[in-house]
């Protein structure tokens, strides 16, 4: 073999930052990494928020984001050290040799530009190729790409075409310029799964048919696994392992990658439902003020004392709104709701106190959820003092025992929501709903801004405090691993409507509707070759086309 | 708090030495206020430092109390216009709906009119007085607070944290005074500094057209007024006080932009 395509030898990459009140500081946050990529593999860098994939992939492009420096090793493109190179050598570089893929293409494109300039602008600023040859480029590779009228595609503007359809499109921008190497920096993350399996056999496809070799970055070890031919796990800056995707997945050696290769896969024992609900939503229609169209239609589902009912579906699908209704915060146009055997008034504001401490809520944005000038202590105290009166060293007591409920412990009760990891912000916002003592919480996305790994510790730690404290979940996802790990009923949601209801064993078997089918084959799986089994296979298109 | 910039660190001394001579006006006064010491603009001497002023009064003593005065009256209407501003915004932003539109309508309608006009209408039908000066200043100036507290607000009331503590069934004072104020503080004492000296500017402003403070009570506008004459004879009496007028708003706006740096490039902590 000759020279690899790409050669990374000891990267080193280092950060400034900035806490509040305190000078600047360097710090490192990738130590040392090399690989080598040849012509047309590709390999999927996975790890953590933070363990610095995407700080690696934009190395490749000789480019440091938002302070970050490149201070040590080399970067070996086409046989050139990269880091050496000027700005203006680099600039010849990004493009005709490497190209990037965003994770948002919605906040990539210009949106007052036509997607055809956008996507042609790098070959023809670089004079690779004619405008004209470039257009013809752009118009293959949208075919390629599945688009559809790959003709007049182009002449759209970003904001006339679907999510799915603007990842693809800038699929086709990193492609156009006839790249060595792309780099994907989670291109699908932001997707709904049904969206997401387009969109990834069509990267996966075009990367076949190019032959252009690819670095695909994402947290998603099952999703990497359908398109890599290697893969390389990192956590904090460091290489955790490196090998085929078959010996990653089927064979993984190191600790870390195992608890990886076997995330989300907590059993739950389902629950029989009892004769008297704890919530009962019946035919609830609702709209939002100022658009002409409902976005719950003749909704009904039933939560029972101590158990789950998950409420999935795609954004879009109603089942955040659902969460407003039955809060009070957008009040239903038709319908009721029968909470622990009493009318629930529609608006919160007519609700008693008591009918608000036993119907909590916990928030997907654990960061927005909690007042940043308020400690953990106040958090967690203000619905103890607020419901139950508590004061001083009662108080004090029972604060020091919901810590020790969410595995956190005393030594956190005078700290501040920024000093706090995500997964411990979640817990503080537990701990907050659980101090309510409730009979029912909504958890609007709790786990699903978290880290695979950290989302499993919260889920389990529900689990353990719905056994504890008896409380009924309303769990609100767009994931259905999370759904089968602790889900006792489904209600699946689709445009506002629920189109399949009942406990977990009977909405998770056969027969399927087509939504239904799709959404669960849509769930990217732990093994090699599930992507071409489930495009195969499936019957109904999914909406994001 | 580790590091105080040069700028912020000179503002604070020039601020601090300003407000310190108008604590202690009485007591570091070479002469009694009103007391006629020497002859009609007499030049800086060992005796009267600044000079005189044009009824011969130690000029240095005019500016230590007029500093006094245009300090105090200042001080009272910044507060004034932000207790009521800032309440009065936080509670359009909370309740919404009509309320905020009968509040902002009408600090629409007052902010149309150019506030120096209005308080020359309004001065010249009252008599102008310590306390009538500081309330119309501070009401005046409280339509500006107001928009801002009621945007900063707006912002805020969105958040997941205040939507729980309603939720949660919180009163509108937890609302407003634990939940949106300490995260509205930051911008809002930054912008305290500016209206300060726009407060510092325009009591100055209303005392040099002669509806301000008035004599034998003196202010640093009042100052260059009574002195303005001199200058067709070559008298610098009235720059004394302009200068003090200039160097004050300066310092203050450089310790205002620092309390703005360190607080805006915060990331959800504390400042």
């Amino acid at each position: 073999m000759s020279q690899p395509l790409v050669d990374i030898r000891n990267l080193k990459i280092g950060a400034t930052v900035y806490p509040p009140g305190e000078n600047p500081k360097k710090i490192e946050i990738v130590h040392g990494v090399s690989f080598t990529l040849e012509k047309g593999k590709v390999l999927g860098l996975i790890g953590e928020s933070g363990a610095g994939k995407s700080t690696i992939g934009l190395a490749t492009l000789g480019y440091g984001r938002g302070g970050v420096e490149l201070t040590g090793g080399e970067v070996h493109v086409n046989g050139r050290d990269i880091l050496a190179m000027s700005d203006r050598d680099l600039r010849k570089l990004r493009g005709p040799e490497v190209t990037y893929v965003a994770q948002s293409a919605a906040a990539s494109f210009n949106p007052a530009k036509q997607i055809m300039e956008q996507v042609t602008e790098a070959a023809i600023k670089h004079k690779l190729c004619s405008k004209s040859e470039a257009e013809a480029r752009a118009v293959e590779l949208f075919r390629k790409l599945g688009l559809p009228n790959p003709e007049t595609f182009g002449s759209r503007y970003p904001h006339q075409v679907s999510g799915g359809q603007l990842q693809r499109a800038m699929t086709a921008l990193a492609l156009c310029p006839q790249p060595d190497l792309v780099v994907f920096d989670e291109p699908t993350t932001a997707l709904d799964v049904t969206t997401q399996i387009d969109v990834l056999k069509a990267i996966k496809d075009a990367i076949r048919d190019t032959g252009v070799a690819a670095l695909y970055i994402t947290h998603d070890l099952a999703v990497v696994a359908q398109v890599s031919d290697e893969i390389m796990v990192l956590r904090h800056g460091n290489m955790v392992e490196h090998g085929t995707t078959d010996q990653i997945i089927n064979h993984p050696r190191e600790e870390y990658t195992q608890a990886l290769v076997s995330v989300r896969s907590i059993e739950h024992e389902e629950k029989a439902p009892t004769p008297e609900p704890v919530l009962k939503v019946e035919q609830i229609t609702a709209r939002y003020k100022g658009l002409n169209f409902d976005v719950l239609k003749d909704v009904n589902v039933e939560l029972h004392p101590g158990q789950t009912l998950a409420v999935v579906g795609e954004s879009g699908s109603g089942k955040s709104t659902l969460a407003r209704v039955i809060t009070g915060l957008l009040p239903p146009r038709e319908g009721k709701i029968n909470f622990a055997g009493r009318s629930l008034s529609s608006d919160f504001k007519g609700r008693t106190r008591e009918d608000l401490r036993e119907l909590q809520m916990i928030y997907q944005m654990a960061d927005v959820a909690m007042n940043p000038r308020q400690t953990v202590g106040t958090i967690i105290g203000r619905p103890l003092e607020f419901y139950f009166g508590l004061k001083g060293a009662e108080k004090q007591k029972r604060i020091v025992e919901l810590l020790d409920e969410i595995e956190m412990g005393e030594k956190f009760i005078d700290r501040y929501p920024a000093e706090l990891s995500g997964g411990q912000k979640q817990r503080v916002c537990i701990a907050r709903a659980l101090a309510a003592k409730p009979k029912m919480i909504i958890c609007d996305e709790v786990t699903s801004a978290l880290d695979p790994l950290v989302a499993d510790g919260i889920l389990k730690l529900l689990l353990e405090l719905q056994k504890i404290e008896d409380v009924a979940y309303l769990f609100i996802t767009h994931d259905l691993a999370t759904v089968r790990a602790i889900a006792d009923s489904i209600a699946v949601m689709y445009q506002g409507e629920v189109v399949r209801y009942g406990p977990k064993s009977q909405v998770l078997a056969p027969p399927f509707d087509d939504y239904t089918d799709l959404l669960l084959s849509s769930v990217p799986e732990m093994k090699l070759g599930w992507l071409e089994d489930v495009i195969a296979h499936r019957k109904m298109e999914s909406a994001g086309n | 708090m580790s590091k105080i910039p040069l700028s912020a660190l000179i503002g604070l001394i020039i601020t601090g030495t300003y407000f310190l001579g108008a604590i202690f006006a009485g007591v570091i006064a070479p002469y009694g206020m009103a007391e006629v010491v020497g002859d009609v603009w007499e030049p800086s001497s060992p005796e009267h430092w600044l000079g005189t002023d044009q009824i011969g009064r130690d000029l240095l003593t005019r500016i230590i109390y007029g500093g006094q005065t245009t300090i105090f009256i200042a001080t009272a209407a910044t507060i004034l216009s932000f207790t009521t501003g800032s309440v009065l915004g936080f509670l359009a932003a909370v309740f919404g709906g009509w309320i905020d539109q009968v509040m902002s309508r009408l600090v629409d309608l007052f902010m149309s009119i150019p506030s120096l006009i209005l308080a020359l209408v309004i001065l010249s039908s009252i008599e102008a007085t310590v306390l009538t000066l500081i309330v119309i200043m501070g009401l005046l100036d409280s339509t500006r607070v107001y928009r801002l507290a009621r945007a900063v607000a707006v912002d805020i009331s969105v958040m997941d944290y205040v939507e729980a503590a309603r939720l949660r069934g919180e009163k509108f004072g937890w609302i407003i005074f634990r939940e949106i104020l300490p995260n509205a503080l930051s911008p809002l004492v930054a912008e305290m500094g500016l209206r300060f000296i726009f407060m510092v500017l325009f009591i100055s402003t209303l005392s040099f057209l002669g509806i301000g403070v008035q004599p034998p009570l003196a202010d640093w506008g009042g100052i260059v007024k009574e002195n303005k004459d001199g200058i067709n004879f070559g008298i610098g009496a009235a720059l004394y006080p302009a200068i003090a007028i200039a160097t004050l708003a300066i310092s203050v706006n450089l310790v205002a932009d620092w309390i703005l740096n360190r607080t805006t490039s915060l990331k959800g902590g504390r400042g």
